[in-house]
């Protein structure tokens, strides 16, 4: 109880759910052999954070922010550039967290006081446009982070596949540094989740819900709704750029496709929508739904385009190519904010949870 | 006498407030009248009950004998209800003239109508292409009116017409509302000043807590002190 | 109705010219920085006439939002949609696009545009009623619809026209400048200019001469009154987005022949910087749009030529400079 902050499941399928994904990502480099389920695996660690703090402000704030990747970013880009340029050291990493922790929360905070004043819609705009900004900065100055092409870089060497620590005689294969980096995301991520849920359980949590039922009530209660919007902004940022920082670790690399693209954004809207706003769990849930979708389903779409294209019917071979996955994606966001708007949380919970 | 509006067991919640908590009483045509009741009692939202602004949970509204509580606003509108509201709600970028070309929906200004207007709102001719917005607050509380009379309309709904304006405005808008009475208008006026509704009323309901507390002619209320201690008093004295 | 003689007339509240006299003063400080007469003269015809396209796809949306507080994350898409229907008819009529004669060009581009419209509008209806009306009043889930629904007009675009670059080239009268003197003055970029005039004289003749224009303001300050007064202001609402959304697929065709190409990511590009000119120019206001369009193309072409690394930024350094001067935009709409 003490480690969820008094906020359970509040439901039995719910909670087998997130113990079979916890057990499934705990036993994955032993169960599931293979560079792709791993890699898979840690991707959902990093989103399950990174969507969780997306969730922070988008389901118990009510704000919708487009910037959340650029914190993402300045995450992976710090880890990138501190050990291309440093040296793979473990004092490059801290100077990486040293660096790129501050600079997430000044920007946090200049966009916070600079827009949360308003309204959300304006919020979101705003956003946006200064989001597209870092993206267009970060490919252009190609000096500072290989522009397009991104930073390649090695690991400190504790980290690195070729530091063998139990031979192949153990388990079948060998235990090394590529698994310990997937257990320090799988518990940083792991970490992070439940520092959220503290969050959003404390008072501090109540008076932002307060602020999204009903901001002008909020105020005349005596609340600074700009500070604690500004402050819930800043904590997401952080956690958002420490998820970066896993990011670039777990892949070596930190580029614009990987960690800033607008639709790594939507990647983390579905994923907070499918899995429930303002549920903390969802984030989990949403995560790990959508990455093996978008692993695993492709594949499936892949087959029935080629079958379609095959039995000559027009049209849907290109709906159905693997590269339009989005399209679906983009339907099925659709119909789950109009029909499900409380995502699989909600639902399994049986009760409205995100009140708008 | 016909009853032109009537109101039977209307509930409104407005979020989870349970604002109007079965409302019955009857507005019978050609008479005016009054709606009293301390702030809070449920007045305001009642006309926006009635004008389809808020939706009843409950009840049934009928205008000249037909239902009106399903309708939207824009319907209950033009089956011949006009409104002024309590924030006056003028459109202060447009100007006096295209406020009233607006609230003209049958087509253009009637010249005799709006003669009959200025009769009484001269300060609307005087300012007839300027924006509404630099008008005087009594000149805004004219153009709403005017808004609302500048065609025929079966019934009228006002909205406290003399809130936070001057006395001797009040004492003149109080003329123009008895010229309109006499044209034979059917108003429903929600009114704090109890001068003005003695003033103007022919019928009187007072409501408290979101129900009618008391109904019956405004003379007898009017002649009766110690009634309108029991049922103003508390209010009259919150309001000083 | 006879004509009535104001006896009097209160005092008019002070224009707000300030804004207006911003780009000028721009334009007017770029001269001694460019230099050359030449090249200025270059650089701010293709402002104005980058301004202008980029005004015609931002109108809808600025007006959408100040009647029914409704704003479209979506807008994008139509501007995409537009061009690539566009190339619909240009491409197969591409002969006639080439051909030297003016006329036969505005045979194939004016039904080119027209066409654009007409299926921009059509969407329009349909976006409003599947992905706007059923969250109405609701701002998250409104942002979260019509952001769904870009990526679904995105990708459908890819699926139907496939994910390359497709040339859109310009007519061929259209090509070339004139020069005058020294000065070269893009054909292309005085039509944009000429069309972008023509627009917003139309809206604001309409917003300020007809009785659906005094319908849109009123609605604007208040859609309670305009409803109690007796009109339907959904079905108003509607006609306003199918012309905002048209507005935007002609702005698509325009853009797309301005580049001279096409793609299904126009639609995030362009986006980004409509929302920065809606923003300047305060939600809602037409006039704050137009002039915060301008303002944008300016800084993106003289900014560009001057310090082509600000270039990237410079359009957010410009819209923190405008919100610091005016936190609601140029001209803030009254009632919100």
């Amino acid at each position: 109880m003490m480690i969820l902050s008094g906020d359970p499941p509040r439901s039995r399928a719910l909670s087998i759910l997130l113990v079979v994904i916890l057990l499934a990502l705990l036993a994955t480099p032993f169960v599931f052999p293979g560079a792709k389920a791993l890699n898979v695996a840690a991707k959902i660690c990093i989103f399950a954070a990174l969507v969780a703090s997306y969730d922070l402000l988008l389901g118990y704030t009510g704000s919708v922010s487009f910037a959340h990747t650029m914190f993402y970013g300045i995450g992976s880009y710090a880890i990138a550039i501190a050990l291309y340029g440093l040296g793979p050291s473990w004092t490059s990493v801290a100077v990486a967290v040293v660096a790129g922790l501050p600079l997430a929360l000044l920007l946090a905070l200049a966009i916070g006081l600079f827009s949360l004043r308003v309204e959300a819609i304006f919020f979101a705009m705003i956003t946006l446009a200064v989001a597209s900004a870092f993206l267009v900065l970060a490919s252009q100055l190609s000096w500072l982070t290989g522009g397009e092409d991104g930073r390649s870089f090695q690991l400190p060497e504790l980290l690195r596949p070729g530091t063998v620590f139990i031979g192949k005689e153990w388990f079948g294969f060998p235990i090394n540094g590529r698994i310990l980096t997937y257990y320090l995301v799988l518990s940083a991520c792991a970490l992070m989740v439940l520092a959220l849920l503290r969050v959003v359980n404390s008072p501090f949590g109540r008076v932002l819900q307060a602020i999204r039922e009903n901001r002008f009530r909020a105020e005349a209660l005596g609340y600074r709704t700009v500070f604690h919007l500004t402050y819930a902004n800043c904590i997401a940022a952080m956690v958002a750029a420490c998820a970066g920082m896993l990011n670039a670790l777990w892949l070596r690399y930190a580029g614009p496709d990987t960690s800033l693209a607008f639709s790594i954004m939507l990647d983390i809207l579905l994923m907070v929508v499918i899995g429930g706003m303002g549920t903390i769990y969802g984030a989990v849930i949403g995560a790990a739904i959508f990455i093996l979708a978008q692993n695993y389903l492709q594949a499936l779409m892949s087959i029935a385009s080629t079958a379609a294209s095959e039995a000559g019917l027009p049209l849907l071979p290109g709906l159905l190519h693997p590269d339009r996955w989005l399209l679906w994606l983009g339907l099925l966001f659709i119909a789950s904010v109009y029909f499900f708007p409380t995502g699989v949380v909600g639902r399994l919970r049986g009760k409205p949870a995100a009140k708008h | 006498m016909s009853a032109l509006l009537k109101l039977t067991g209307v509930e409104t919640y407005i979020g989870r407030y349970h604002i109007l908590q079965g409302v019955d009483f009857e507005v019978p045509e050609g008479q005016t009248t009054m709606l009293l009741g301390r702030n809070g009692a449920g007045k305001t939202t009642t006309l926006r009950t009635i004008m389809g602004l808020w939706e009843a949970k409950s009840g049934s509204i009928s205008l000249a004998g037909e239902p009106i509580e399903k309708l939207s606003t824009p319907d209950i509108a033009q089956r011949g209800v006009g409104y002024v509201p309590e924030s006056m709600a003028v459109f202060s970028d447009l100007t006096v003239k295209e406020n009233l070309v607006l609230a003209a929906r049958n087509g253009p200004l009637d010249d005799a109508q709006l003669a009959w207007i200025f009769g009484f709102f001269p300060a609307l001719k005087k300012f007839w292409l300027s924006r509404a917005g630099s008008l005087s607050g009594g000149q805004k509380q004219m153009l709403s009116i005017a808004r609302a009379i500048v065609e025929p309309r079966k019934l009228l709904l006002i909205d406290e017409p003399t809130k936070g304006l001057a006395p001797a405005i009040v004492m003149s808008l109080i003329e123009c509302l008895k010229e309109i009475k006499r044209r034979g208008a059917t108003i429903l006026l929600v009114e704090q000043n109890f001068h003005a509704a003695r003033e103007l009323g022919d019928q009187v309901l007072v409501m408290d807590n979101g129900t009618i507390v008391h109904r019956g002619e405004m003379a007898a209320l009017a002649a009766d002190v110690p009634l309108q201690e029991r049922l103003l008093g508390l209010s009259l004295e919150a309001h000083q | 109705m006879s004509e009535i003689v104001a006896t009097d007339a209160l005092p008019k509240p002070k224009r707000d010219i300030a804004p207006l006299l911003l780009p000028l003063v721009l334009a007017l400080l770029m001269i001694p920085l460019v230099g050359s007469p030449s090249s200025w003269v270059t650089l701010t015809v293709a402002s104005l006439a980058m301004g202008m396209m980029i005004f015609i796809m931002a109108s809808g949306l600025t007006l959408v939002f100040g009647l029914m507080d409704v704003l479209n994350f979506g807008h994008g898409a139509f501007i995409a949609v537009g061009a690539y229907v566009a190339t619909l008819v240009l491409l197969p009529l591409a002969s006639w696009a080439q051909a030297d004669s003016l006329l036969i060009n505005l045979a194939v581009l004016v039904p080119a545009a027209l066409l654009s419209m007409g299926v921009t509008g059509a969407l329009g209806l349909v976006v409003e009623r599947v992905l706007v009306l059923p969250v109405y009043g609701q701002h998250l889930k409104q942002i979260l619809m019509t952001t769904g629904g870009l990526i679904v007009a995105e990708q459908t675009l890819y699926a139907l026209f496939g994910p390359q670059i497709i040339p859109m080239p310009l007519p061929a009268a259209l090509r070339g400048s004139f020069i005058l003197g020294d000065v070269a003055i893009s054909k292309y970029r005085l039509l944009a200019l000429l069309i972008g005039l023509v627009i917003f004289v139309a809206i604001e003749l309409v917003l300020n001469r007809t009785k659906i224009g005094l319908l849109i303001r009123a609605g604007v300050e208040n859609r309670e009154m305009v409803e109690a007064l007796g009109y339907r202001i959904r079905r108003l609402f509607l006609g306003v987005f199918m012309t905002g959304s048209a507005l935007a697929g002609l702005g698509g065709v325009m853009w797309g022949l301005y580049r001279e190409q096409v793609h299904a990511s126009i639609g995030d590009e362009l986006t980004v910087l409509v929302f920065i000119v809606v923003i300047i120019g305060g939600l809602g206001s037409i006039t704050g749009c137009f002039i915060g369009a301008i303002l944008v193309a300016m800084v993106a072409n003289y900014g560009g030529f001057l310090v082509p690394k600000l270039a990237l930024v410079s359009n957010i350094l410009l819209m923190v400079a405008v919100l610091m001067w005016r936190p609601r935009g140029l001209y803030a709409v009254t009632s919100r």
